[in-house]
């Protein structure tokens, strides 16, 4: 029961006119994890969410959210999972602590709305309308009316757009402490960081279908090699650290005095140049590993042009 | 599952999922409370909803500005009231109504709920339980107006209540049709127009008789003259169920409510 995805979506398609929002798009994801729908402007991500949230049906395609078809169990499903819209979803004129205790009595066993106000630094505005909170205050109390109903699984779209670092923290914060409390997230995002930080499993997504998944270490593990840095002194032979590097390592001066070792980079290779440098009577003043990171896979995947 | 060890502090196992629907009229309960205070919140519909009403009751009682008929001796009180409640129903039901749920549906409001426990269906009865008790107010605060006016109301108060019921009835339809088609600034517009339109041609203030011969077979037909007609015919005059207007407002209850449960968008 527990081994099966909590969502299982299988080549969903739609199509809005001319544009196709979805080509084929498959997400799967497990109980208990955070995964992190990764996408440039208009990649699908948004149009993934919703139909897993029951707001749209796919042209084609199957779709399963807790065992359940979203449109057709959407009785069932709704008080089981809780939802973070991009944007608005407030009465404009509803104060914030009215609207999160109204949201907490639509549930059965819903938490504790002050404790919940307070973790999320909203205390100091409970009784300001929606439409004078912050941009950040707004995000915070939707992510908030989220979590109230205590639901097993969150579907958060871009939960951390226009907050401030401090309260980004708080949400990641929130968000490791539903993981390990056993709640499932999805959620989109354009932060690598967070993505990094975050998930457990990242979905690239891009022209309407997942171009990569894994987590964040395969992801950047997958792919073109690392590299690892060093300076020393300008014009060392570097044939003898070839001979010593593994097969299909390679070595350059890229500038006089600093040094590029392409390969697998492991601590057996960082270990390997450290001891040449020794035998040599060099003493790196600086040595650095590159790996790639999320964001260069994400380029990488998606390509560097600007979305709409 | 894998174990976990948390590490986030003293609260662990407080997010643990309990997910549950609340019971049914609990949900139905707060959120008409909801609806209702953010109602009574706002300025502008108080503005629509009890000042004007009141005003004009106030206003065309003690001031001769428009002629009105000596029909049985009545004083122009007694031809005002039942007008002016069916103005109070058309504010609330009618264009209050759409004015709300137009910049609710723009501002994803409808969305999220959409998302909650809280049924559509249960919603809507929400919607119209806030109608209610927003017509109760009304009516308690123009009826105490018009009986410090002079008023002497006549007729079954239950007749009363099936015409305000279905005045309800049809003006919700209309509404949440205009809501759930437009755009919420045109609907913003519209409902007000609508509203200043059957005020002054639907027989609440301006007696039918006073409009062009022509016109007067239109105007008939429209769902307020027939609420202020039909209450007029029972509180001013004491007569037995006007069943002209009631099969009227039926019609447009019917016609209204099922445009609109047919063509209204959530998004």
């Amino acid at each position: 029961m527990r081994n099966e995805p909590v969502v299982q979506a299988r080549n969903l398609v739609k199509r809005y006119g001319t544009t196709t929002a979805l080509d084929g798009l498959g997400l799967s994801v497990a109980a208990g994890t955070v995964t992190a729908v990764l996408g440039p402007n208009g990649a699908g991500k948004t149009t993934a969410v919703e139909i897993c949230e029951g707001y749209r049906r796919p042209d084609a395609g199957t779709v399963r959210v807790l065992g359940l078809d979203p449109v057709a169990d959407a009785a069932a499903l709704r008080p089981r999972i809780g939802v973070m819209l991009q944007s608005g979803g407030v009465y404009p004129t509803a104060r914030a602590g009215e609207m999160l205790r109204h949201t907490a009595r639509l549930h059965a066993h819903p938490l504790d709305t002050a404790m919940l106000t307070e973790r999320l630094g909203l205390g100091g505005c409970g009784r300001t309308p929606y439409r004078r909170l912050s941009g950040g205050q707004q995000q915070r109390l939707a992510l908030a009316m989220a979590v109230v109903g205590r639901p097993e699984l969150v579907f958060l779209d871009e939960p951390t757009a226009g907050l401030d670092p401090q309260a980004r923290h708080a949400t990641w914060d929130l968000l490791r402490e539903l993981r390990a409390d056993g709640v499932t997230a999805v959620l989109t995002t354009h932060f690598m960081d967070e993505a990094e930080q975050l998930a457990d499993e990242v979905v690239i997504v891009d022209g309407g279908r997942a171009v990569a998944q894994g987590s964040p270490e395969e992801l950047c593990r997958g792919g073109a090699e690392d590299t690892l840095r060093f300076t020393g002194r300008p014009g060392l032979d570097l044939t003898t650290l070839l001979t010593a590097l593994p097969d299909g390592s390679a070595a350059a001066e890229t500038a006089p005095g600093s040094y590029r070792v392409a390969g697998q980079v492991d601590p057996q290779l960082l270990a390997t140049v450290a001891s040449w440098c020794a035998q040599h009577g060099v003493l790196p003043d600086r040595i650095a590993v590159e790996r790639r990171t999320l964001e260069d896979v994400f380029l990488e995947l998606t390509g560097k042009e600007l979305r709409s | 599952m894998t174990s976990r060890t948390t590490t986030e502090g003293p609260a662990a196992g407080t997010f643990a999922p309990r997910p549950g629907a609340a019971p049914m009229a609990r949900m139905i309960a707060a959120q008409t409370a909801l609806e209702t205070r953010l109602l009574l919140r706002n300025g502008e519909q108080l503005l629509l909803t009890m000042v004007i009403p009141a005003l004009l009751l106030v206003l065309f009682a003690t001031v001769d500005i428009v002629d009105l008929p000596a029909t049985g001796g009545g004083r122009a009180v007694d031809f005002l009231a039942p007008g002016v409640l069916a103005l109070a129903v058309l504010s609330t039901a009618f264009t209050g109504q759409a004015i709300a749920t137009g910049f609710e549906r723009r501002y994803g409001v409808l969305k999220r709920l959409g998302a909650s426990p809280l049924p559509r269906r249960a919603l809507m009865a929400a919607k119209t339980g806030a109608v209610l008790v927003t017509e109760i107010l009304q009516i308690a605060l123009l009826t105490a107006v018009a009986l410090g006016l002079g008023w002497s109301p006549r007729g079954n108060p239950l007749t009363v209540l099936l015409l305000l019921a279905l005045g309800t009835a049809a003006f919700s339809g209309l509404g949440l049709l205009m809501a759930g088609t437009l755009r919420a600034e045109a609907t913003l517009a519209a409902a007000n127009l609508v509203f200043l339109l059957l005020l002054v041609g639907g027989g609440v203030v301006v007696p039918l008789e006073r409009f062009p011969e022509a016109a007067q077979p239109v105007l008939a037909l429209l769902p307020i003259t027939a609420l202020s007609d039909g209450l007029r015919a029972v509180l001013a005059h004491g007569s037995a169920v006007p069943w002209g207007d009631v099969g009227l407002l039926a019609g447009w209850a019917v016609l209204g409510l099922g445009a609109a449960a047919r063509f209204f968008r959530w998004e």
